[in-house]
């Protein structure tokens, strides 16, 4: 059926085709009314289409007949406005359009009015309320909206499968077919009933356990068995989830509350919030002391706790946990003030910065290292009884006293690390002042110690008595020299060169031994380079940290060009420190033909130059000029300038036409002065590496730590190699794999009790398990 | 070994040890109550008695066989569900070992093999995942295997003087006294004048043994059993001997060839392509035989299908000092010029040269674990090196006559042979290089040592010289427990035959050689950079390269193109302003390394540092 064109219906038209888009099947709802419309006109054999098919020249005149009729009747034609343009004017002021008013079904029957058998039609016209209907849309909009609904309706219900997509796609492995067998959960008692004992001792034990008279069968489950069936309702999950959202909510919360607190940069804020903080420990420490001493007191422990492993960090600054918390004590307390300040000033003595040790004391460090040995003696044997067997302290008293150092406590001198001067006396005292103050005193400390006869105990007994007097004049005059700042150090120095004489007096007679080795060490070693190098200690001697051993050498580098440097490590590399202890075992040590030993000395004497060293680092040159990138030389002969046999382009073109070589990476044995490493690739083995990255990784180290767990039986248990190498889809040969079913994946209604899942249980039993259940449930 | 019988003789027992102390184990069935004296006990009266009845006259201790297990408690990681309260069942017997097995943490670290010490750029959720799952794979794996650990059983032999007494004053007859016969029977001395100076040849069992004297004597035998396998003598100077993968083939370095023999003795193949060999090495997961030459080349063979894979000239003169390194498979050569280089077949080149004397190198061994290199040279000196990256040496000695030949043991012994005597120095804990400083045994043979090496899973060290051959117990030498898969010293013919199969089935590519093997499980950065470049160049643009920022339109406006240029600029500064910062911080950082000192020496306190 057609509908006829009403004036009003295209504004309807309009919204119909905006609102298009949301409207889903609901709205659909007018085009049955237009069904009902069209059994009513099929019922009645007057139809409205016939009228319709005529022109519009005929409605006009129907309108014109209307008009003419409300002349008379109350019903009065209202003057409609024009509106639009039409092409054709009346005079009646009747638009081409028509005017605003609805059209009533009745009215089509209007023109019939002489026709009574028309009337109870019409009657039944008027009946009918008809309301304007929207226009239906055009098949292809209908067909649109038609479609997004079903899209959405299909989608709603196919977004529950969505978890179990993701499940399925982050499972690390699928087994098909799905459908498993439940485990059969026969209660043990059925199984029990089933049984039959045999053998004697099992029979006993039957007749034990009757005798108990255990609940063999009833009831099935005990109540804690159903309360831990039932442990985890809906409601229960539900309730859980909503108490762990409010968690993160809060936590969320107090998280962007802390973040913006820590964004604050008022000074002053931040100075409150920590007043307060101390002011509520310092509150809460106070009512623990009262409430519970001993809780208080396990609190002191630990702040004892953080004290010792402050003390062992060897910082010594403000920023520990137990000095922040003296910190706060310190207002109230005088004894945790003391700490507090003798933590600093343990501090400040330790960031002393490292005296620099001038070219000038190279040569006579050897012998100063023998004589600083003595004056230290007492020291030494101060700490015989504690510190004797350990070398650390040993070493480090002779370095403070090679430095010129004073450090008398002994506490404190095995904390010491770095040797340095103390800050007042160091810093302002101009450096070559210092260098001849040291030439003096050296000078003044050799001579007396070379002109001594070894053995001579006594002899040296007094010079080292006459020593310490003389570092004492030595200390003396140099306090002279300095500010005033060390006054209080004079008497300081005083106490010290006191104290171990001291000491030295019940001790003298291991002096003289002390003294004795010292001499035969100094001479020993005198002409050696690496004298100070600790004996007996064998490590890798890196660069680095053969400066570090070695003071004057590293004062020296900055002269030295780094071949020669690399030499000498190299040669420092091949010569071992010639083992004093020899073979503990006396009967190792033989002697081979003679002939054979005068052989093997001339071959050591061939070999002993420096020719294999030499050969070697000309070698490595040509290893690192080989691997080094090529410059590029683009000059063109020509070009402004002469051409010719023997003419070469000038230097000035040749640079600007010169491309530099990128450099390339750094050597791996740039650092290592006795070895050259290969730096060419081992194409046949890079064929072997992977050369992608695959998708979800940016950067290749993130693959290469995905790839770098073994995951051959080689390497790992049976067990773990098994789970390593799971296949990602398992399927059971010879069964259907059937498509993915609700109850596959466990959607089943939640009212379902879990008893349920006892009662499909029982379906499973066997027949004759099911016939003793039946048994022992009527007995 | 399985056979050797358990003895628990001659340990003292008034010192302190792990041995010594038996500690009876919990059994689940005992009730918590039980009175925890009882438990520390050790162990029942009359056993104790027995312990100490059978001392030898001299209290030492020996050990040879893995008799004790250790009673000290690993440090355990308990899983949160082992605190949880055991579950109840119906007949309400609870499971007095709750939770999974525990699995100590020490050991499972040992397992953990992804290197975290580098720093990831930071990954994005997808790639994290993959990430978090092969460590929780890696976790979980290293568990597993720590579990394992319980499988090996059995103990490393050891020797202890008394108190301040020297090991190395213990004599070999003193220690086969000790031990049980079964141990003592694995001593023993071929006096073989007759034929020269003998090398000789362990099989990779450890059940096997191969000798050749210089003037011709090959022969192989079942040392355990002392069964003959084959003796024969090959009318050439023979001037090195080796096992091939089984005890089944035998390469001979002869004057001339090098040979091949089976176990009866027959000759099987003559290879005239490696001539004038002096050294024999075979790597067994490479079926590869290396030779080394008189004329200098190095040959790679490879005896699964009897080609050669390259010949490669080291340029050095004659090669007299070769051998492996276990964990890479990488062949040190030992040169007049005192150097060791590392060669692989995969390259032409030495991978690496070190100089380690100043006279020729007379000796190599590098440790089973990669980890240290021993050399001696003619300038009379023994050191250790390192092999991880570094190759600067860890110790060194001075040696009165130096060692002219060195092996290392499974366990890291280290043993040295100069002259016509033999010094073992071992280290002081595991993994660490033998101290040079006090040997652990010396022995004294009848003639120059020309062979060394440590049969592999027995306390035996295997010398040969110029007077035969002498079989030497060393306690704690090798490594207690073996694969049965791998190296089954019991193995039937059958089981052998198996075994051969499947590792010429896993037999490893020659070109896989190389200094570091798990650089083989890193990307080819080269290659991916070179595929990334071209692919540029072919598609004419970055496909991976960050989208230039485009400014959001925006209303009232603040859309200009003033404002758009504006917000561009200002973006654009950011981004440069954070790649200075970042430049910055580096050099910084880079500053910082170089200006701070490394530790002048260790502090005392240092012993508490963890």
């Amino acid at each position: 059926m057609e509908p006829k064109r009403r004036p009003d219906a295209s504004c309807e038209r309009k919204q119909a085709a905006t609102m298009n888009m949301t409207r889903n099947v609901e709205n659909l709802l007018p085009l049955s009314q237009q069904e009902e419309l069209v059994d009513l006109s099929n019922n009645y054999p007057l139809s409205t289409s016939e009228d319709e098919g005529d022109s519009d020249g005929e409605r006009k005149c129907q309108k014109l007949l209307e008009a003419v009729c409300s002349l008379g009747g109350k019903n009065r034609w209202k003057l409609s406005e024009r509106s639009e343009a039409g092409l054709m004017v009346s005079e009646f002021n009747v638009t081409t359009e028509g005017s605003g008013e609805k059209l009533v079904l009745s009215d089509l029957l209007g023109s019939a009015t002489v026709l009574s058998s028309l009337a109870p039609v019409k009657k039944q016209l008027h009946r009918v309320k008809s309301k304007t209907l929207v226009i239906p849309f055009n098949k292809e909009e209908a067909d649109q909206i038609l479609r997004e609904a079903a899209f959405s309706k299909t989608s709603q219900i196919l977004s529950k499968w969505d978890p179990v997509i993701l499940k399925n796609q982050q499972a690390e492995q699928l087994v098909f077919p799905m459908e498993k067998e439940l485990p059969i959960v026969a209660p043990i008692e059925h199984i029990i009933t089933g049984w039959k004992a045999r053998t004697p001792l099992e029979q006993d034990i039957f007749n034990l356990l009757h005798k108990n008279k255990q609940p063999v069968t009833d009831p099935l489950l005990t109540p804690v068995e159903k309360a831990s069936i039932k442990a985890m309702s809906l409601e229960e999950a539900k309730i859980r989830r909503a108490e762990l959202q409010r968690t993160r909510a809060l936590q969320s919360y107090y998280e962007a509350r802390a973040r913006r607190e820590k964004r604050i940069k008022s000074k002053k804020y931040h100075k409150i919030i920590k007043k307060r903080k101390a002011k509520k420990a310092l509150k809460e420490a106070e009512q623990l002391w009262k409430d519970c001493p001993s809780a208080a007191l396990r609190d002191l422990e630990k702040l004892e706790m953080a004290r010792v492993m402050e003390r062992m960090s060897l910082k010594h600054q403000g920023n520990g946990k137990w000095a922040k918390s003296k910190a706060i004590m310190v207002r109230y307390d005088p004894e945790a003030c003391q700490a507090m300040q003798e933590q600093l000033a343990k501090n400040r003595e330790l960031t002393q910065k490292l005296q620099v040790v001038s070219e000038g004391e190279e040569e006579e460090g050897c012998t100063e290292e023998g004589v600083t040995s003595v004056s230290n003696d007492g020291m030494n044997g101060l700490q015989m009884d504690a510190a004797s067997l350990n070398p650390w302290m040993l070493r480090s008293c002779n370095i403070e006293a090679k430095k010129g150092e004073i450090n008398t406590d002994p506490e404190q001198q095995s904390e010491v690390v770095a040797p340095g001067s103390s800050e007042s006396e160091g810093d302002e005292r101009p450096v070559a002042e210092e260098l001849l103050l040291k030439e003096r005193s050296f000078q003044e400390r050799v001579d007396p110690n070379n002109a001594k006869p070894m053995n001579d105990q006594e002899m040296e007994d007094s010079s080292s008595l006459e020593l310490l007097s003389e570092s004492r004049v030595l200390f003396q005059k140099l306090n002279k020299e300095n500010h005033q700042s060390e006054g209080e150090q004079v008497s300081f120095v005083g106490t010290v060169v006191h104290i171990r004489r001291g000491d030295l007096a019940p001790e003298e007679f291991l002096v003289p031994q002390r003294l004795e080795r010292a001499h035969v060490l100094e001479q020993g070693e005198l002409g050696k380079e690496g004298h100070y190098q600790k004996r007996g200690l064998l490590r890798p001697l890196l660069k680095g940290e053969w400066k570090e051993r070695n003071p004057h050498s590293k004062s020296d580098a900055s002269g030295r060009k780094k071949k020669k440097e690399q030499m000498i490590d190299l040669q420092n590399l091949l010569t071992t420190r010639s083992s004093v202890k020899s073979l503990a075992v006396p009967t190792v040590v033989e002697l081979e033909d003679e002939v054979e030993t005068d052989q093997k000395q001339m071959i050591k004497e061939a070999f002993a130059g420096d020719d294999v060293i030499r050969e070697f680092l000309k070698e490595k040159r040509e290893a690192v000029e080989a691997s080094k990138p090529k410059d590029l030389d683009l000059a063109l002969p020509g070009w402004g300038e002469w051409v010719g046999m023997g003419l070469k382009p000038s230097a000035k073109k040749r640079r600007c036409f010169l491309m530099k070589a990128r450099e390339g990476p750094p050597r791996k044995d740039k650092n290592l002065s006795n070895v050259i490493i290969s730096e060419k690739r081992n194409i046949h083995a890079a064929a072997h590496q992977v050369r992608v990255v695959p998708h979800p990784f940016a950067h290749h180290q993130q693959f290469e730590r995905t790839i770098q767990n073994p995951i051959g039986y080689t390497w790992n248990t049976q067990r773990a190699f098994q789970k390593l190498t799971l296949c990602k889809v398992d399927t059971k040969l010879g069964h259907i794999i059937n498509p993915l079913k609700a109850e596959n994946v466990g959607y089943r209604s939640s009212s379902k009790s879990d008893f349920s899942v006892l009662e499909s249980n029982r379906k499973l039993l066997s027949r004759k398990q099911q016939k003793q259940l039946k048994e022992s449930c009527s007995d | 070994m399985e056979t050797a019988p358990k003895s628990v003789r001659g340990v003292p027992p008034g010192k302190n040890k792990p041995q010594a102390k038996r500690k009876k184990p919990r059994r689940y069935w005992e009730e918590e109550s039980a009175p925890p004296a009882a438990g520390a006990s050790p162990g029942p009266p009359g056993k104790k008695a027995r312990t100490r009845e059978p001392r030898p006259q001299r209290s030492r201790s020996v050990h040879l066989a893995r008799a004790a297990r250790s009673s000290k408690k690993p440090q355990i990681a308990r899983n949160a569900s082992d605190r949880k309260k055991p579950r109840r069942t119906l007949s309400g017997a609870q499971d007095p070992f709750p939770g999974s097995a525990p699995a100590p943490v020490e050991v499972a670290r040992k397992f953990c093999r992804i290197d975290k010490s580098g720093k990831l750029p930071h990954p994005k959720p997808k790639t994290r995942s993959k990430l978090e799952k092969a460590e929780a794979q890696e976790e979980e794996a290293s568990v597993r295997a720590a579990r394992a650990e319980l499988l090996l059983p059995e103990d490393p032999g050891f020797l202890e003087g008394e108190d301040g007494e020297d090991t190395a004053k213990i004599l070999q007859t003193d220690i086969v006294e000790a031990v049980d016969i079964a141990s003592a029977a694995k001593h023993f001395d071929l006096n073989l004048r007759q034929f020269g100076p003998y090398r000789l040849n362990y099989s990779r069992t450890g059940r096997h043994l191969a000798l050749g004297g210089r003037r011709g004597h090959v022969a192989a035998l079942d040392w355990v059993t002392k069964k003959l396998m084959c003796e024969i003598n090959v009318m050439e100077a023979v001037r090195d001997i080796h096992f091939l993968h089984s005890e089944a083939l035998l390469a001979v370095a002869q004057n001339r060839w090098l040979y091949i023999y089976d176990n009866q003795g027959i000759e099987l193949h003559c290879i005239r392509r490696c001539d004038r060999v002096t050294r024999l090495e075979f790597l067994p997961f490479h079926f590869l035989l290396a030779t080394a030459s008189e004329t200098g080349f190095l040959t790679y063979l490879d005896v699964s299908v009897g080609k050669i894979v390259t010949a490669l000239n080291a340029r050095a003169g004659r090669l007299g000092v070769m051998t492996q390194n276990p964990y890479n498979a990488v062949i040190h050569l030992g040169h007049s010029n005192g150097t060791v280089s590392l060669w692989s077949p995969g390259v032409k080149e030495p991978l690496a040269k070190i100089l380690c004397h100043r006279g020729g190198v007379r000796a190599v061994a590098v440790e089973s674990t990669g980890t240290y290199m021993a050399t001696s040279g003619l300038d009379h000196q023994l050191k250790i090196f390192d092999l991880r990256g570094t190759f600067q040496p860890l110790s060194a000695r001075t040696l009165p006559q130096g060692a002219g030949h060195l092996a290392f043991s499974q366990r890291g012994l280290l043993v040295a042979g100069m002259g016509d005597v033999v010094n073992i120095w071992t280290g002081q804990g595991k993994a660490s290089p033998p101290s040079l400083e006090q040997p652990y045994l010396t022995h004294r043979l009848s003639g120059h040592v020309h062979g060394l090496q440590f049969c592999p899973f027995e306390d035996v060290l295997g010398v040969g010289h110029s007077g035969g051959i002498t079989s030497m117990l060393v306690p704690g030498a090798a490594e207690p427990n073996f694969d049965g898969l791998e190296n089954n010293p019991y193995r039937s013919r059958k089981q052998r035959q198996e075994w051969e199969v499947k590792a010429l089935l896993e037999k490893v590519p020659a070109e896989l050689i190389c200094l570091d093997p798990r650089a083989l499980a890193k990307v080819d950065v080269i290659t991916l950079e070179q595929q990334k470049k071209e692919r540029i160049e072919r598609l004419g643009y970055d496909p991976d390269a960050k989208a230039a920022f485009q400014p959001k339109a925006k209303q009232k406006g603040r859309s200009s193109t003033a404002s758009l240029v504006k917000r561009k600029k200002k973006v654009m500064d950011q981004e440069h302003r954070d790649k200075v910062r970042q430049s910055l911080e580096q050099q910084q950082q880079q500053q910082q390394e170089l200006a701070k000192p490394a530790r002048a020496r260790p502090s005392a306190l240092d012993r508490f540092v963890r």
